[in-house]
């Protein structure tokens, strides 16, 4: 790809960008979100056509007019959210748009034995290919997303963000099948925010800032902040910030029922972080916390009231819960940043049953200068901010609505690494012992030992559904963290 | 406020303007007269009315088949009411009482069984309809001549010069169009039909909203039978089919979406105004039915494609 250029609007996504990617090559493509490197890669699975600039596959040119037309020339892409038909067959999601047809009727049999041998080629037969898709695990849902490609005869594979939604096992079996792809020849773009893992697997790197090529280089020899500073455009000295904490009074309290069940208390002025590993019961519990699911192995004290309560009642009880889902459940996409900002806490924006826009927007608009959120005003619809600027908002609601205690979900999955700083920035903020009013509590779930290792002052492992007992972070690493998480300690 | 905010994205303004002009063109001036306005607005004052409670069920991500039904059993009701000696208001109260038990019956299966909406109200279409023919014996019931009928004839003068339906009307689109925007419920509403599980999370009391707003639009069905009857002066059970395909065009044609999240009051009453001026334009230039028919058809079609090729370019993808 040379010189490519696209612009929505009078917005310019990319302004010239180049990208080469050779056979038997894992080359990642990094930058903070908003580069436009969602752009780059929708050009180059044909999903949108380029004003300008070349592409050229095997050194003829390629212009594909739909991604289905990229996939028969042997480009594929794996979006970070997956897109199967969830009611649909394995079988049938492989061969979805080239099922092998006579006289326009599918062949089944043929099919079955394409599916077998795309997921076989990825060394899976284990996968049934009549399977209903909804019923896989997210890695399994992915695999079948890869074969997919395989099926229509992949040659440059795109992965945007695979990991984000998978557990570290998983993660590590598919950086296996990428090393095994890669030595077949297989050319890969795989795009990250996680720079472990672009040190990690891939051989070169490209850095895109604001449409443009902001430097590569080899993977393995350039430095971890030397690749934050390019991506970021300037040094992150220091990611998580820490300011005096003076814990006070317990504000939830959650005792398992059964014998030898561990408690879990939070209190005012400090950070608790609960790891473990995708499928471990760490997200049931933040929900069944929050009156999202059923309480069903323990007791639940928040502050002077115990036992179950709904959403509404949790906030009322000072309780605000952010949702590692922000497409499906953490934010209402089609509605305006305003509207989401201040969805829980309506009252107080006008007498009695009323509401006045002029009011939402002035409590948005002090929101979005505080998160520095990046949109053209309070009335856009937020579904069409990047990521890290939703995550800002679903963040924000919670500082609208003045809550005592923040439970979050995966708080930085899938965003850049400015937003990921300005929002521990933020949680450093809340529960300072030099916070303005009170200090705050937080609850946090995440994947990233590292962040939980900064951030929290004390994290507990859930395991197999089971929670261990909170122990002080500066006592842990990674390395204890994840021997708990696997249940080996 | 914008004029946006008011009128979704003007372009049914627009369309209605188009439309209004074309007639202008085709039947002349006298197409514009005060008395033909009006004559347009009493043809438009019934669907926009179940529009209005349409509305609120469409923002809300549902959608009620039932109106057209209720509309019946509202005409009945009444008609029963008067021929047994009952005040006009309390025949009125009756059959707004007999809708809004409709709509809640909707909203308790659509919350607490959790059918989908699209079932429940194509049962109780069929249903409120049954019962209607049941009450009235299968026939049109004739009643005593009251003050009713002569709600959207403009001899008995209202306020401003407009029978006293229609002022009625223009009331209660701007009651909705606050209700929409200027209440936690309206707000509530929205959240509802954009992403149902985030407005759970934020606290909104998802299944007391459904139960609220299928009342309401049945409530508001009700009181478009009130109209027919007024149009009609008879209770009749027969009447209203297929009402409720207008009242979800017009919400379609006023911006409004079917997946949730989008619709404003007055839209939908822009909406109802464009298909009774293609109407009314049609037949008094002499256009046969079936033309009317596709050119509303056509229209609907037009709308909606309309709305996503501007959606589409504005977001850019």
């Amino acid at each position: 790809m040379r010189g490519i250029r696209k612009a929505f609007g009078a917005t310019q996504a990319l302004g010239g960008v180049s990208l080469e990617v050779g056979p038997g090559e894992v080359c990642a493509l990094v930058g903070a979100n908003g580069a436009g490197k969602s752009t780059l890669m929708a050009v180059l699975s044909g999903a949108l056509a380029p004003d300008g600039g070349e592409m050229l596959l095997d050194g003829r040119p390629y212009r594909p007019r739909s991604p289905l037309e990229a996939r028969r020339a042997g480009v594929a892409m794996i979006h970070q959210e997956l897109s199967l038909a969830p009611h649909l067959s394995v079988l049938e999601n492989i061969l979805l748009g080239i099922e092998p047809t006579r006289y326009g009727v599918v062949n089944f049999p043929r099919a079955r034995e394409a599916a077998r041998a795309a997921l076989a080629m990825l060394g899976h037969t284990d996968i049934a290919p009549d399977t209903p898709a909804a019923e896989l695990s997210p890695a399994s849902q992915q695999l079948v997303e890869l074969s997919r490609a395989f099926a229509a005869g992949c040659r440059v594979l795109v992965l945007d963000e695979p990991t984000s939604r998978l557990g570290r096992e998983d993660g590590r079996r598919l950086f296996e099948l990428i090393r095994r792809l890669r030595s077949e020849g297989q050319a890969v773009v795989y795009i990250s925010h996680f720079i472990g893992e672009v040190r990690e697997l891939a051989d070169r790197f490209v850095v895109l800032r604001d449409g443009q090529n902001a430097g590569g280089g080899d993977a393995r020899s350039t430095a971890h902040d030397e690749l934050v500073a390019l991506m970021v455009g300037r040094r992150v000295d220091e990611l998580y910030p820490r300011t005096p904490r003076e814990p006070g009074e317990p504000l939830l309290e959650f005792q398992g029922k059964e014998p030898g069940g561990a408690s879990l208390t939070v209190r005012r002025g400090e950070v608790v972080g609960i790891a473990g590993l995708l499928g471990s019961g760490r997200t049931r519990l933040l929900r069944s916390l929050f009156g999202l699911e059923p309480i069903r192995n323990g007791s639940l004290r928040v502050g002077a009231w115990s036992g179950p309560a709904s959403p509404a009642r949790r906030w009322q009880q000072g309780l605000g819960f952010v949702s590692e889902d922000r497409q499906q459940e953490g934010l209402a996409g089609s509605l305006s940043i305003a509207d989401n900002l201040t969805l829980s806490r309506l009252v107080g924006l006008g007498a009695g049953p009323l509401v006045w826009p002029t009011r939402q927007d002035a409590a948005a608009q002090s929101l979005i200068e505080r998160l520095g959120i990046r949109c053209r005003g309070p009335r856009q619809p937020v579904g069409e901010l990047s990521g890290g600027n939703q995550q800002k908002v679903a963040l924000g609601r919670l500082l609208h609505h003045d809550v005592d205690l923040w439970l979050l979900d995966e708080p930085t999955r899938g965003i850049d690494v400015a937003s990921k700083a300005r929002i521990y920035t933020l949680l450093d903020e809340l529960v300072s012992a030099r916070a303005a009013g009170r200090p705050r509590a937080v609850l946090m779930v995440s994947s990233g030992f590292g962040e939980l290792l900064g951030v929290c002052d004390r994290i507990a492992v859930t395991c197999r559904g089971r929670l261990g007992p909170l122990r002080a972070a500066a006592e842990l690493d990674e390395t204890s963290l994840l021997g708990a998480a696997v249940g080996a300690a | 406020m914008r004029l946006r905010d008011l009128f979704g994205s003007g372009g049914p303004l627009l369309g209605l303007l188009l439309v209004g002009a074309i007639f202008v063109i085709l039947v002349g001036p006298q197409f514009v007269s005060p008395v033909n306005l009006e004559l347009i607005a009493r043809q438009a004052a019934i669907v926009c009315t179940a529009a209005l409670g349409m509305t609120l069920v469409i923002v809300a991500a549902g959608i009620d088949l039932s109106v057209g039904s209720i509309v019946a059993l509202a005409t009945v009701t009444i008609a029963l009411g008067l021929r047994a000696g009952a005040a006009p208001v309390t025949a009125i109260a009756g059959a707004l009482l007999a809708s809004a038990l409709c709509g809640l019956v909707t909203g308790t299966l659509v919350t607490r069984l959790k059918v989908v909406p699209f079932i429940v109200t194509l049962g109780m279409m069929l249903l409120v309809r049954g019962a209607a023919k049941g009450l009235a014996d299968e026939r049109r019931l004739e009643a005593p001549a009251t003050w009713l009928t002569g709600l959207l004839r403009s001899s008995t003068g209202g306020g401003f010069g407009l029978p006293p339906g229609l002022l009625g009307v223009l009331l209660l689109t701007l009651a909705v169009a606050g209700l929409l925007r200027y209440t936690r419920f309206g707000r509530h509403l929205f959240a509802i039909g954009s992403n149902e599980r985030a407005a759970r999370l934020c606290g909104v009391q998802v299944e007391w909203c459904q139960l609220a707003v299928y009342t309401l639009s049945a409530t508001l069905a009700g009181l478009a039978g009130v109209l027919q009857f007024a149009k009609l002066s008879v209770g009749d059970p027969t009447v209203a089919v297929g009402l409720e395909l207008d009242v979800i065009a017009a919400v379609i044609i006023g911006g409004g979406s079917l997946t949730g999240g989008k619709g404003s009051a007055l839209g939908t009453v822009l909406g109802a105004t464009i298909m009774a001026v293609i109407q009314i334009g049609c037949s008094q230039h002499g256009l046969p039915n079936w033309i009317q028919q596709i050119v509303t058809g056509g229209i609907i079609v037009l709308a909606v494609a309309l709305d996503r090729w501007r959606e589409r370019r504005r977001v850019g993808v």
